[in-house]
């Protein structure tokens, strides 16, 4: 099991965000997390890079816990976040933004390390003297990846990716996630777009009110009916 | 040989630019780190006021000048380590407000020890005597200080431009002043960074320390202590979250009371911070984002 989260519980105060949420990620798949808003998703994500408070539970890498740790250590323990809302910094570069993600490498960084962010998006080499804060909102979730990515991550976490995209730039979204997860990386997708969501994952959990209520295959894709009642449930 | 339409002297031009370089020098060391940690440090001036004493008493030991500089930059830093250590890591998580009363305290600390220490009247740094001396350039004299520090802050800012742009240390600080929670979650290192900026913000102390005893050798416990006040409206009126922003506005206001200190008949001089700080009002009143632009704070740090 590449990422294993068992029982894990998320406690804001007196708002429990997560309630005894399991599942894993193996290295070659792409895992999706849906449900509304306040499902406690994002906090899930936050629990794993140790960025939210974890009340109970555990959250293993390769068999390791990484309960406990800084968010720095576990993205360098190669866990690497997509954030919400990418988070990209506005005022640095297209290539400051993507050295930014190096931060993260175990080992030596060589010259050619931006080469497979530049790989994946080819439009990133065009415009990396370009401040990220001037490229479109597609080409700066581009960059949130292609940042995670050369970190040369074991698990990708992503937070709601497609948020305010065009269709037709999700659809190249999703296509690069394939791409990534056929890279032999273990993908999180945290997302609304349920439909879409199901479709690409290997496998998706639905998740209302912090609990898993259904884990989904792409099978079941066209049958936003059971996806519906289990939202309501 | 005057500047005629100014009615400012080359002397006064010069002087007015060292002192620019100073408090620019002060303002990127303050700026620094409240970048990465959000902090106005008060004690700053502190620092340098200790690290004037380094070098007065290394001058009453009778120590070459030389000696005296490194005792000055060894307690310097020293002193910056010991603050971070003991005030800005275990607060660092705490609101900007408790940090900004422990700088205060910490400032107020240091002063006292220093009056206690070495009485109210204070030290004169001999050694540094000669940089007093006046240079002949072209029929005009102007101290030796002058020329010196001038250097000494642009090459200082050159190297330091140089950190923050072609370094990934550079690169980490500079993200993390404008987003340390997602430069965290991309693996840069806070303590990493934050003793970075500390560090960086002491060796600037020292060389200021270094600078402004040249320029004034009688070393008293309030020494610097003005100065920091006129910077730190500098850096505000900069803007604190940038390096140079900040760098320019600590440029700015030395430059300013310089060139105002130098025009005011000597028997005016006191109109110079009512002058001084009325400006800033009046910036901060047209652009209040200068000060604390992004909203956000310990909150939402990590």
């Amino acid at each position: 099991m590449t990422l294993v989260l068992d029982g894990l519980r998320v406690r804001y105060g007196a708002v429990e965000a997560v309630r005894g949420l399991s599942l894993e990620v193996e290295r070659g798949e792409i895992v999706g997390l849906i449900g509304p808003n306040g499902a406690g998703k994002s906090s899930t994500l936050h629990a794993i890079m140790g960025a939210a408070p974890v009340a109970g539970g555990d959250v293993r890498l390769a068999g390791a816990s990484l309960l406990g740790r800084s968010p720095e250590d576990v993205a360098r323990a190669g866990v690497a976040l997509v954030p919400e809302g990418r988070r990209i910094l506005g005022e640095l570069t297209v290539e400051e933004n993507l050295r930014l993600g190096l931060a993260a490498r175990r080992g030596r960084v060589n010259g050619s390390a931006l080469d497979p962010a530049f790989e994946l998006f080819p439009m990133l080499r065009d415009f990396r003297r370009r401040p990220a804060g001037a490229i479109s909102g597609g080409q700066q979730q581009q960059l949130a990846i292609a940042r995670a990515i050369v970190a040369e991550p074991d698990v990708l976490l992503l937070d709601e990716p497609s948020l305010g995209l065009a269709p037709r730039v999700v659809d190249t979204l999703f296509g690069t996630l394939a791409a990534i997860r056929d890279r032999g990386l273990a993908v999180l997708l945290v997302e609304q777009r349920a439909q879409r969501t199901v479709a690409l994952a290997d496998r998706s959990h639905v998740l209302a009110n912090g609990e898993l209520r259904l884990t989904l295959g792409p099978q079941d894709a066209s049958d936003i009916d059971r996806l519906i009642a289990a939202y309501l449930a | 040989m005057t500047l005629a339409v100014l009615n400012v002297t080359w002397q006064t031009l010069a002087d007015a630019l060292s002192l620019g370089g100073i408090y620019a020098l002060m303002a990127v060391g303050i700026g620094l780190v409240f970048g990465v940690l959000r902090l106005v440090n008060f004690a700053y001036g502190q620092l340098v006021m200790a690290g004037a004493y380094a070098i007065a008493y290394a001058s009453v030991w009778g120590w070459p000048s030389w000696a005296g500089i490194l005792l000055c930059f060894g307690i310097v830093l020293a002193l910056t380590a010991l603050m971070d250590r003991i005030v800005f890591r275990p607060l660092r998580t705490h609101s900007p407000a408790v940090m900004l009363v422990a700088t205060f305290a910490v400032a107020f600390l240091m002063q006292s020890i220093a009056v206690l220490a070495f009485g109210q009247l204070g030290t004169i740094a001999s050694s540094m005597g000669p940089l007093n001396q006046p240079w002949d350039i072209g029929g005009v004299q102007i101290r030796k200080i002058a020329i010196v520090s001038i250097v000494v802050a642009a090459v200082c800012l050159a190297l330091l431009q140089l950190l923050l742009r072609r370094t990934s240390v550079g690169l980490h600080m500079r993200a993390a002043a404008m987003d340390f929670r997602t430069a965290r979650l991309l693996g840069v290192r806070a303590n990493r960074v934050i003793g970075g900026a500390v560090l960086i913000s002491g060796l600037l102390a020292a060389v200021s320390a270094v600078m402004l005893t040249a320029r004034n050798p009688q070393v008293t416990p309030i020494f610097a202590l003005d100065d920091t006040i006129v910077v730190l409206a500098g850096v505000v009126l900069g803007g604190l979250t940038r390096p140079v922003p900040a760098t320019l506005g600590g440029f700015t206001i030395g430059f300013a009371s310089g060139i105002l200190g130098g025009a005011l008949p000597t028997n005016q001089s006191q109109y110079l911070p009512t002058f001084l700080f009325a400006a800033v009002i009046l910036v901060l009143l047209v652009r209040p984002n200068g000060l604390f632009a992004r909203a956000d704070g310990a909150a939402e740090r990590l």
